[in-house]
């Protein structure tokens, strides 16, 4: 095994054993193979630097390369935006850590020597993110090599396998050459990337949202601090960021407009669906501090006069996000708030059972320009799961649930 | 009343001020828009008059009187200079400046940065947890109870509060330095020809008037405060439509420290000066002899200042070191993080505050050779970070539209060097007192 620092700076020798000039960067071609190493590029002083392939290097050592070619074969370099430099854009920069959901700072990389009939390829292992990197770096070309390899065994390991490393580039047409796609971070929960993300600079973070898919980017968005959401947002492309807004629940896009200066949020409200915009809009004529302003207007609402199984069988056909199906909102026949019924008390009914007589007691409600404080005593009175709002005539217009609640009282 | 209560006071404070600004006409509303941001600069630039400054502003004041005023006008624009640089550079990027160095000028750099700056930090801490030891005296209480005391309120200050939280304490610290106010009127200055010295220079060609003039300068730019303002922006995430707010916040800050070095020096002239006390080498020393010359109340404000200054920078400093060191090495870092989610940093705050203030601790300890040492290191560390800021802030890469014009460049080149030369005489002077083996 050889590591980066220890190939930085090494002599390079063509076949005959002529000295052509010293390594002073690698890279890897992404679009060819994921992690070896494709070329070398060797500066010779004030001559143009030489760019060796893979399959021209005969041997590798710490500080030394040997070629099976003669210098006059190898081309001249010419910068490649396909090209992962490893000096350049790995070593020192920040990258995602996808398995230990971290964002960590590159000590050293780690390669593999493989060997061929031919030639000797490298190719990339894991990347170095502990001391023993941090010391090779500090000491390398100070200390002997072999004082070197000898410290770092004493030191505690810390690496990241390569297959689990997601480099973060914030250009996107170099994303694309490079074939960096956050894939992975999408499988991770949204609110480990939203962490991670605020680690980050301001260019890497809007290249991360602006290439994950619409609901990710709208679940990072909702868990991402209020004041690193809005400056995302503003800088997106206004077509995208109106899709993502869709994705997001009413009340959460509304919270993340009313924090955007008044053209910004307008012409986002334009781009979106009539439907959603109205919604929207109507959620952002609350103060934030009022229930009304909490509230989400997406929340299921059936007769009171219905059985269980029949509500159940209608429940499945609709397209709600489970964190809306706590609680069950009931109306009567004048359309009129008249009670709610927890999911877990339908779950144990008999299914002839009306839903009238699942109700909770008792009846609590609120209106939408009530304050913030009235709506936390509530929940903390009666223990509430959910709260459902209200309108002067008595209809339920939205519901606010305790996690909206949590998370108020959490960042106040 | 336990911490707890205290914080969520602070919140609530904070709160309701926001709400009342926000809530009124385009005016109250713009006020809104700068106490969202306002801070890092204010709080930054105040650290600067910290246990060490204050004690050169004294001498400076005692010795030449209002002669040496005239340098606060060019020390302002130093300090306005270099700071906007790294809140810009904070605001654009989203990254400490430990962070950039590190990413564009590789490890090496980075842990000679790292390394420097811990240094000097912790000979920075101990002459603040000295200051609090002078200032003690004065209101009649033992080191040995008030350092352990300050240590421990500090050290529970930054690890139980949240950002925000910590940077009200701060910028109530920052209105307590007024306490430096009443003593220049306690003192009875005059009034119209300090006025007239600072706006006309007069320059000295003798050397101890140089060398003081050089401590002035030396004292007010420290490399410490370049990786805390960026880091406070960063971690305040304060972002590029936030900028002119930000620049405004680094504007008051760099201001607001000046009027605070006029209101010591002027105190010290009025009375010390006046008295041909010219020989007062620090600052309790100076609180001392402030009492059969303007009254017991000018003395104890003085002390009071000298006491809230070295607590504040006693804070700072360390958090500063723990920034560099976290950034640079890729670790979390910040005031808002837990102890178990940053342990790094907090270990660093931690250690160099047992260390600074233990170092006090130890009788009859030569804490003016630890000072010397880190005005030396300084004076190592201070080119290379000016260096490393220009080089940055001038990156299209990093910056995009927001690079120095070419006027800003001219100008913050010029700080640069003159800071840079400053700085060497400053080392030379201290080794040379140390080659004597004598202080002051």
């Amino acid at each position: 095994m050889l590591f980066a620092t220890e190939l930085v700076g090494a002599s390079a020798y063509d076949s005959q054993e002529h000295f052509v000039g010293r390594v002073r960067e690698f890279f890897v071609e992404p679009a060819e193979q994921p992690n070896r190493i494709s070329h070398f590029l060797i500066s010779r002083g004030r001559f143009q630097p030489l760019v060796a392939r893979y399959d021209q290097v005969a041997k590798v050592a710490a500080g030394r390369i040997d070629l099976n070619v003669s210098e006059r074969s190898l081309d001249a370099y010419k910068p490649n935006e396909g090209w992962l430099a490893v000096q350049k854009d790995l070593m020192d920069q920040q990258i995602i850590d996808t398995e230990g959901r971290k964002v960590v700072r590159v000590n050293d990389v780690d390669l593999a020597v493989m060997r061929t009939n031919e030639h000797v390829e490298l190719r990339i292992t894991q990347v170095d993110v502990g001391l023993p990197g941090a010391m090779r770096r500090l000491l390398q070309g100070i200390a002997p090599p072999a004082l070197v390899r000898k410290l770092q065994g004493k030191l505690p390991q810390r690496s990241i396998r390569w297959e689990f490393v997601n480099l973060i580039e914030p250009d996107p047409l170099r994303r694309v050459k490079l074939r960096i796609t956050h894939e992975k971070l999408e499988d991770l929960h949204p609110a480990d990337l939203a962490e991670m993300m605020e680690e980050l600079s301001a260019a890497e973070r809007q290249g991360i949202i602006a290439s994950l898919d619409e609901e990710t980017a709208a679940k990072v968005l909702a868990e991402l601090d209020e004041r690193l959401t809005t400056q995302i947002v503003e800088k997106l492309d206004p077509e995208k960021a109106a899709d993502i807004l869709e994705e997001m629940a009413p009340d959460a896009a509304a919270d993340l407009l009313a924090d955007l200066p008044k053209e910004t949020s307008e012409e986002l409200l334009e781009e979106m669906p009539n439907l959603e915009a109205e919604e929207v809009r109507e959620l952002l004529s609350y103060d934030s501090s009022t229930a009304g302003g909490m509230m989400n207007t997406q929340f299921a609402y059936v007769s009171e006069a219905s059985p269980r199984e029949e509500v159940l069988g209608w429940l499945r056909k609709q397209d709600f996000n489970l964190e809306q199906l706590d609680t069950i909102v009931l109306v009567d026949a004048h359309a009129q708030f008249s009670g709610t019924v927890p999911v877990a008390r339908m779950l144990l009914a008999a299914p002839e059972q009306l839903m009238s007589d699942l109700k909770t007691e008792p009846l609590v409600s609120i209106t939408p320009d009530a304050n913030e404080k009235d709506v936390f005593e509530l929940f903390d009175k009666y223990n509430l799961r959910m709260l459902t709002v209200i309108d002067e005539e008595r209809r339920p217009i939205g519901t606010v649930t305790v996690d909206d609640v949590v998370s108020r009282l959490v960042n106040a | 009343m336990n911490l707890t209560t205290i914080n969520n006071l602070i919140d609530r404070i904070r709160g309701r001020t926001l709400t009342f600004f926000s809530a009124g006409n385009q005016w109250r509303r713009r006020i809104a828009l700068f106490l969202a941001v306002i801070g890092p600069g204010i709080i930054t630039s105040n650290v600067d008059n910290d246990a060490g400054g204050i004690a050169t502003y004294t001498q400076a004041g005692s010795a030449y009187g209002y002669s040496l005023l005239w340098s606060l006008i060019p020390m302002t624009i130093a300090l306005y200079v270099t700071m906007e640089m790294c809140s810009r550079m904070g605001v654009i990027t989203g990254k400490g400046l430990s962070d950039l160095i590190r990413e564009e000028f590789g490890f090496r750099s980075t842990f000679f940065v790292m390394i420097t700056g811990f240094l000097v930090d912790l000979g920075n801490v101990v002459a603040e947890f000295a200051g609090v030891a002078a200032a003690a005296q004065i209101f009649g209480v033992s080191k040995y109870i008030a350092v352990p005391l300050a240590a421990v309120a500090v050290w529970v200050l930054v690890l139980k509060g949240t950002y925000r939280q910590v940077e009200v304490v701060f910028l109530i610290a920052c209105v307590f330095y007024l306490s430096y106010l009443f003593s220049a009127l306690l003192s009875h200055p005059d009034w119209l020809l300090a006025a007239r010295m600072t706006v006309i220079p007069t320059i000295h060609f003798d050397v101890s008037y140089l060398i003081t003039l050089t401590a002035l300068v030396g004292t007010t730019i420290a490399p410490w405060q370049f990786f805390y303002l960026q880091a406070s922006f960063v971690e305040k995430k304060v972002g590029p439509r936030q900028y002119p707010q930000a620049r405004l916040d680094v504007l008051l800050g760099s201001i607001s420290c000046m009027v605070i070095v006029f209101f010591i020096i002027i105190c010290t002239a009025a009375t010390l000066h006046a008295s041909g006390l010219t020989n007062i080498t620090d600052a309790g020393e100076a609180a001392k002899a402030l009492v059969p010359l303007a009254g017991k109340w000018a003395a104890l404000t003085f002390a009071f200042g000298l006491l809230n200054a070295s607590l504040f920078a006693a804070t700072i400093l360390p958090l500063s070191t723990a920034h560099v060191i976290c950034e640079g090495m890729g670790f979390e870092a910040g005031i808002d993080h837990k102890f178990r989610e940053a342990p790094a940093f907090y270990w660093l705050y931690t250690i160099l505050i047992v260390v600074g203030a233990g170092i006090v601790m130890i009788p009859n300890v030569p804490l003016w050779k630890i000072f010397i040492f880190s005005q030396v290191g300084n004076g190592v560390w201070l080119p290379i970070v000016v260096i490393f800021i220009l080089l940055l802030v001038n990156r299209k890469d990093l910056m995009g539209e927001h690079t120095n014009t070419v006027m800003f460049n001219v100008v913050a080149w010029i700080t640069a060097v003159a800071m840079i030369v400053l700085t060497f005489v400053l080392v030379g002077q201290g080794i040379y007192q140390w080659a004597r083996g004598v202080p002051g």
